[in-house]
């Protein structure tokens, strides 16, 4: 294996699990529903994912576990911010905490354990072809996932009825109220949507990328994902850049430590993060009219009967 | 908003400390951790040792630790808290400690502290730590024997100087057996993120090295070169378990001696500030079993532990050149002082690196 595919192996890695998470919170936003709790349902789908594959010794079943917790911390957010219509910021906080909590408390008793990891995938021919091949079809198969639902999240937006409707809601709640669209339903299901996907990002780090649990092993990803949401201005195309920038940025700059090329470290570790502002409002500026926040992002919206 | 997210969980952490204030003739105890408990490593051990005092002096003794709690300012706040929630004795076990330590206890001049791996003093605090070199050593001469491609891949957390006489006595130690040998260091710049720790290693491997050695928490690192079929050091704890093939030895922290003896001086009334850093002689650290290496290797490492822990070989003895090609002066007699080593700001002769920030 050459050093370049190394490397690109690695950053298909490291980029998964943020690119998992951050399509999952472009839909919630999009919807108009702020969820800063990406991290706590992250690290509960990590401790569910873990305990549910090595109960099981099945990863699907570990994966299943990890969605479904986060499915199950976002109806959690949906309940108070939706339901109770409690203000957003504070309560995705607070769903962080309880995560950080609930993961440890879940976790506590597979601490020390070993799983198998995902496998790699095998396809004959394909994984065989050098170079590529190991890249294109010789990963896990979450890696593929990944770039699969981005795909299928933007054709959900800009080509059917639905991602219209959802858009709509997020950008003008009350108009799309006034037309008969139900908007707390559609913006519950955008939330589940982004549980999931954080729960699926969270329990790939268990199930393939580091296969242990450890309390706090998401290691503030959740953040990054948002952040990723955030320039890539709500755009599934500019995430995709964005979550791959972000993971080469990160594995390249240990590689460059390795090689003694003597830049300071500490300069290296905020690289990543300058790096993706920088590209990513590069690309906002360079197309004009671009789009921006979903107007009605955050807001709290109360049906008038 | 990582931030505003600590500090709301220092506040929820330090309500429940407040919480569990109760009965009063017990002598109260407090723990400042820098990660989970659950980290396999650097606050699992910490917790070892709390547990080993309590079983020792449970009847008089109640503790409470928080966990969790990042380097910084966040972390006054939440030693602060301990000292008013009535805890008499607060351990605060990470090197980012010192200064809000020390703060904190200009405060509370009633209240003891020992501050673990720091280098300044006051009348109620302490300093205590391991001589993690002496291990570093041992590693040192088990990676230049078992190294077949000549490069060690380091992972180092912070470039603090503990750190950096880790990396200097590994070094040392492994140049006695292969004087050309060489070492890669990357530094991750956390103690605790298992994904990076993991691509850390990754890079290591891919550039080259076949003998993997940490200085972060998790055992991350160990798990991907069991997956490589390399080698590696474990970190802090045992964790054999996550490369039962790979594991060569580990240096592994053993505080609940000293956490009895201190807290049994402060029941005593004897309590006294003061600077205690022992290493394998005093069991402050323990190596783990030398495994998957051959006989004679291990025969050597054995040998040499001996031999440290005998007071015939320390790891800093004297002449030793600097990365620059100047011998570095020799305060303590036949090898350098305590106060070089725990202010090591400089790399020897061999390392092909520079300390960042340097």
């Amino acid at each position: 294996m050459g050093l370049l595919e190394a490397i690109i192996l690695a950053v298909l890695a490291a980029s998964t699990p943020l690119l998992l998470a951050a399509t999952g919170e472009l839909v919630t936003e999009r919807a108009g529903v702020l969820n800063l709790g990406v991290e706590g349902m992250m690290i509960v789908g990590a401790a569910c994912g873990f305990g549910g594959a090595w109960l099981s010794g099945s990863v699907i079943v570990g994966a299943i576990c990890g969605i479904l917790a986060g499915v199950a911390m976002s109806l959690i957010f949906a309940l108070m911010t939706l339901g109770l219509a409690v203000n957003q910021v504070a309560t995705g906080l607070a769903l962080t905490i309880l995560g950080v909590g609930v993961s440890g408390l879940i976790g506590s008793r597979f601490v020390g354990e070993k799983i198998t990891p995902a496998p790699k995938l095998y396809i004959p021919g394909l994984t065989d072809i050098p170079f590529a091949g190991r890249i294109l079809f010789g990963e896990d198969a979450f890696v593929y996932l990944s770039l699969a639902l981005i795909v299928g999240v933007s054709w959900f937006l800009y080509t059917t009825r639905a991602g219209l409707i959802l858009r709509a809601v997020g950008d003008n709640h009350v108009s799309a109220h006034a037309l008969g669209y139900p908007v707390l339903r559609i913006r519950m299901f955008a939330v589940m949507f982004g549980g999931a996907c954080a729960g699926l990002a969270g329990a790939y780090l268990p199930l393939a990328y580091t296969p242990f649990f450890i309390p706090g092993m998401t290691a503030g990803r959740g953040w990054i994902a948002l952040a990723l949401v955030v320039f890539s201005s709500w755009l599934p195309g500019r995430l995709v850049i964005g979550a791959y920038l972000f993971g080469a940025v990160t594995i390249l700059q240990l590689h460059a430590q390795g090689a003694g090329f003597g830049i300071p470290s500490q300069f290296m570790t905020a690289l990543p993060y300058l790096a993706t502002v920088i590209v990513l409002v590069l690309i906002s500026r360079a197309r004009t009219g671009g789009s921006t926040a979903p107007a009605a992002l955050g807001t709290v919206f109360v049906p008038d009967r | 908003m990582k931030k505003i997210l600590l500090a709301a969980t220092a506040a929820l952490l330090a309500a429940g400390v407040s919480f569990g204030a109760s009965a009063a003739d017990k002598l109260k105890v407090g723990f400042i951790y820098l990660g989970p408990i659950g980290d396999l490593g650097w606050t699992y051990q910490h917790d070892l040792g709390r547990l080993a005092m309590l079983k020792e002096l449970g009847d008089k003794v109640e503790t409470t630790y928080l966990e969790n709690v990042s380097e910084g300012p966040d972390s006054e706040r939440s030693i602060e808290q301990l000292a008013r929630a009535g805890n008499k004795l607060i351990f605060t076990t990470s090197f980012g400690y010192m200064e809000p330590t020390l703060k904190v206890a200009k405060k509370y001049p009633n209240v003891h502290f020992e501050h673990a791996t720091g280098y300044k003093r006051d009348k109620n605090v302490s300093t205590y730590s391991g001589r993690f070199y002496q291990g570093r050593y041992i590693q040192g001469i088990i990676a230049g024997k078992v190294s077949k491609t000549g490069v060690l891949g380091y992972i180092g957390s912070f470039p603090i100087p503990e750190v950096i006489s880790g990396i200097n006595a590994t070094m040392l130690a492994a140049q006695t057996i292969n004087p050309n040998i060489k070492v890669k260091i990357i530094w991750v710049n956390t103690w605790f993120d298992p994904g990076k720790e993991a691509d850390a290693a990754k890079a290591l491997i891919d550039q080259g090295a076949d003998v993997i050695m940490q200085h972060t928490d998790s055992p991350a690192a160990m798990q991907v070169a069991a997956e490589r079929g390399k080698l590696a050091f474990g970190q802090d704890s045992e964790m054999i378990k996550f490369g039962p093939k790979t594991q060569l030895t580990s240096i592994m922290n053993n505080w609940g001696p000293y956490y009895t003896k201190r807290v049994k001086a402060e029941l005593d009334g004897t309590w006294s500030s003061n600077d205690e850093w022992d290493g394998l002689k005093e069991k402050m650290l323990v190596m783990a079993p030398y495994l998957n290496m051959p006989d004679d290797v291990k025969k050597l490492a054995e040998d040499t532990e001996a031999a440290i822990v005998a007071g015939t070989l320390h790891p800093f003895k004297c002449p030793i050149t600097a990365q620059d090609g100047k011998e570095v002066e020799c305060k303590g007699g036949k090898n350098l002082d305590d106060g070089q080593i725990l202010g090591m700001n400089f790399y020897v002769k061999g390392i092909d690196d520079k300390i960042p920030g340097k």
